[in-house]
């Protein structure tokens, strides 16, 4: 431990008498979560009959699929337009003051772009090897279909009460929709959606984030009980949520997309610093994604991963980016389908191919000299690792192989990042949740408490059983809201038309130049 | 609006006799018209929070009511209490931008505009309303001290 590590690991240092109890405890939520959570997560992971590739990694590949062929690759012949619509090209000036299209797509952004794109992509590339990140690069370039299908939708089918608020996501268009068309079952969807949505929420969306700023901070501050970290970060966010300050997650709303950018700018000034190795790294990234170089599994071993991985961080096909894509100020619900496919673009095509682009360049995974493979580690179940780290650790050592105090820095981002996906999610949680339970405050109050409580447990508990049990959660909204999908395409497919044919005979028009 | 017309840069109570009142003289002499114009600082491209995009098109309806009756309103009708016919105009964005643009669509033939007297950083560095009418009017600008 250097002595800065010393320094501020002083303070700590007086809960030592009670770290061996709180260690205990950390074992206890880790065996009592993994037997409750097992079983469940492995009917979700389950490999599809004879071979080795999850049905579930398969869904959402197919879900994606499916949109890109129906809506005619709209991810590519509307990326232009998206562009357009997010520079406000085409916003009514008389609208102005209302929620703009830069704007939804910035708060979902900010509830996506995090943890997973640098403890997921660490992840993917550890288990799955540098391959993982092509197919991680296909899922995002794919997903960005499945994005503008579930946004279009969130906005047609919102309510809008009264008083001006306005609420929307794949409940009401589940049950909206499948009435339009004379379908039955949407409340049943809607309802398995809302519960998948409150467990994600307190899965994906609070323990993974609050597990993984928790390992951030122990790798710069030195090892201390996770449930510390926990109770810091519940009470910061129970001061928000259940406090009303708003404030400070205001502020984290504001700062969250500056840490963004720096993340990007520092992994361009990597990647350029060793400017003749990208060629490469993509070598190893192609070879790797048919090969698997060494990774078990091989080519479906850093499939998965990347699938896997992908929908993680983009969730596209999740369905909860349509909850928040729903407040932008629009006549017409396609528009903010357009914008939408911007955010697996965003999110995954761009960085996450950055993270993953300086882990292989950095070098922190360990190649055989001889063969030229990645070494497994087979005790670990992943590719073995300078330090023997994974997760955000295995990020923090490539950046601060380039950078020495990236760490420090990567902590605050974690944190913040982290931070702000717990909002987010407690706020996407929270629609679910009074969706089935109906709103009033003491309702709210039961699911925010509800909600810092996991923060806690997730802090403590191992990486394993969080990762698993945050993705099966995640992966179980996606079952049900990718079959709404496929019900309710058709409309959106209407939408699109009508929208496309205005525009092109100007009905439709632009404001600015 | 037939006569000639003269818009006011109006962000409220503080213009108040200033700048209003400065303008109220020259639009009696001239015989013109005022055209008031409120602005709601706004952008596009800041960042809200969930909750705060769920709530947005309700707070605007109350951001632009109270801006109504607390704002314009009073200043609407001491202009008309002096027999001078006036309009008001509240918009959301960038005021100087948006003062330029009512100017051009009302055909104004001057803009007055308090000087805000800001000594802060930001208003040194970005520069004020009264700096950027200066350097963006189509038309001749008053400053009122």
């Amino acid at each position: 431990m250097s002595y800065r590590k010393a320094y501020l690991a002083a303070p700590l240092a007086a809960l030592l008498p009670v770290q061996a109890a709180a260690q205990g405890i950390d074992e206890t939520i880790n065996t009592i979560f993994a037997d409750y959570t097992g079983w469940y997560v492995s009917l979700i992971f389950a490999d599809l009959p004879g071979t080795n590739f999850s049905w579930i990694a398969l869904w959402l590949v197919v879900a994606a699929l499916v949109f890109t062929f129906y809506f005619g690759a709209i991810q590519l012949r509307g990326f232009t337009h998206s562009i357009a619509l997010v520079k406000g090209d085409y916003s009514d000036p008389d609208d102005a003051g209302e929620v703009s299209h830069f704007q939804a797509l910035a708060t979902a952004l900010s509830g996506t772009v995090g943890l997973g794109n640098i403890a997921g992509v660490a992840v993917a590339v550890g288990i799955g090897g540098p391959g993982a990140t092509f197919w991680m690069i296909v899922a995002g370039l794919f997903g960005m279909a499945t994005k503008f299908t579930e946004c279009t939708l969130g906005v047609k089918y919102r309510n809008e009460y009264p008083d001006g608020r306005v609420s929307g996501g794949p409940m009401y268009y589940m049950t909206k929709g499948f009435s339009e068309r004379g379908l039955p079952g949407g409340k049943i969807f809607a309802i398995l959606f809302c519960i998948f949505t409150i467990l994600g929420a307190l899965g994906g969306g609070n323990m993974f984030q609050a597990n993984q700023a928790h390992a951030q901070l122990s790798g710069v501050l030195g090892e201390y009980p996770g449930w510390i970290t926990g109770l810091l970060l519940a009470g910061v966010t129970f001061i928000v949520i259940v406090g009303g300050i708003k404030s400070i997650a205001q502020v984290t709303e504001k700062v969250v997309p500056f840490m963004g950018i720096f993340y990007v700018i520092v992994s361009v000034i990597i990647l350029l610093m060793n400017f003749d190795m990208i060629g490469w790294a993509f070598g190893q990234i192609f070879m790797g994604a048919f090969t698997g170089l060494g990774v078990l599994g091989g080519f479906t071993g850093a499939l998965i991963q990347g699938f896997r991985r992908a929908a993680f961080s983009n969730e596209a096909g999740i369905g909860s980016a349509a909850i928040a894509h729903s407040a932008v100020r629009t006549k017409e619900p396609v528009t903010e389908g357009y914008v939408a496919l911007l955010e697996p673009f965003i999110d995954t095509v761009v960085i996450c191919t950055m993270t993953a682009l300086v882990i292989v360049i950095t070098g922190v995974l360990n190649i055989d000299p001889e063969t030229g493979l990645y070494v497994w580690n087979s005790e670990a179940g992943r590719i073995s690792t300078e330090g023997e780290v994974a997760g955000v650790e295995l990020t923090s050592a490539a950046y601060a192989r380039a950078f020495s105090w990236f760490p420090a820095m990567l902590a605050i981002a974690v944190v913040l990042f982290a931070f702000s996906t717990m909002i987010s999610w407690s706020y996407y949680g929270l629609k679910a949740w009074t969706y089935l339970l109906g709103e009033g405050a003491a309702k709210e109050t039961t699911f925010k408490v509800i909600f810092c409580l996991f923060i806690i447990i997730g802090a403590s508990a191992n990486l394993g059983p969080v990762i698993d049990f945050s993705d099966a959660m995640l992966f179980s909204m996606a079952v049900v809201n990718v079959i709404a999908l496929y019900f309710l395409m058709p409309i959106v497919k209407r939408e699109l038309e009508s929208y496309v044919s205005r525009l092109r005979s100007g009905e439709i028009k632009r404001f600015k130049s | 609006m037939s006569s000639e017309v003269f818009v006011v840069a109006y962000e409220g109570a503080q213009d108040d006799p200033g700048v209003l009142g400065y303008a109220m003289q020259r639009a009696a002499v001239e015989g013109a018209t005022l055209l008031l114009v409120h602005v709601l600082e706004w952008s596009p491209y800041s960042f809200l929070t969930p909750e705060e995009l769920e709530e947005r098109h309700g707070r605007r309806a109350k951001e632009i009511e109270r801006a109504r009756s607390d704002v314009t309103g009073p200043a609407l009708d001491k202009v008309k209490a002096a027999g001078i016919e006036a309009e008001c105009v509240i918009r959301y964005g960038n005021v100087v931008e948006l003062v330029v643009e009512e100017a051009g669509k009302a055909g104004a033939g001057m803009i007055f505009v308090g000087r805000s007297g800001s000594q802060s950083v930001a208003a040194r560095v970005f520069g004020s309303v009264p700096m950027g009418l200066a350097q963006i009017s189509p038309v001749p600008l008053v400053i009122v001290p």
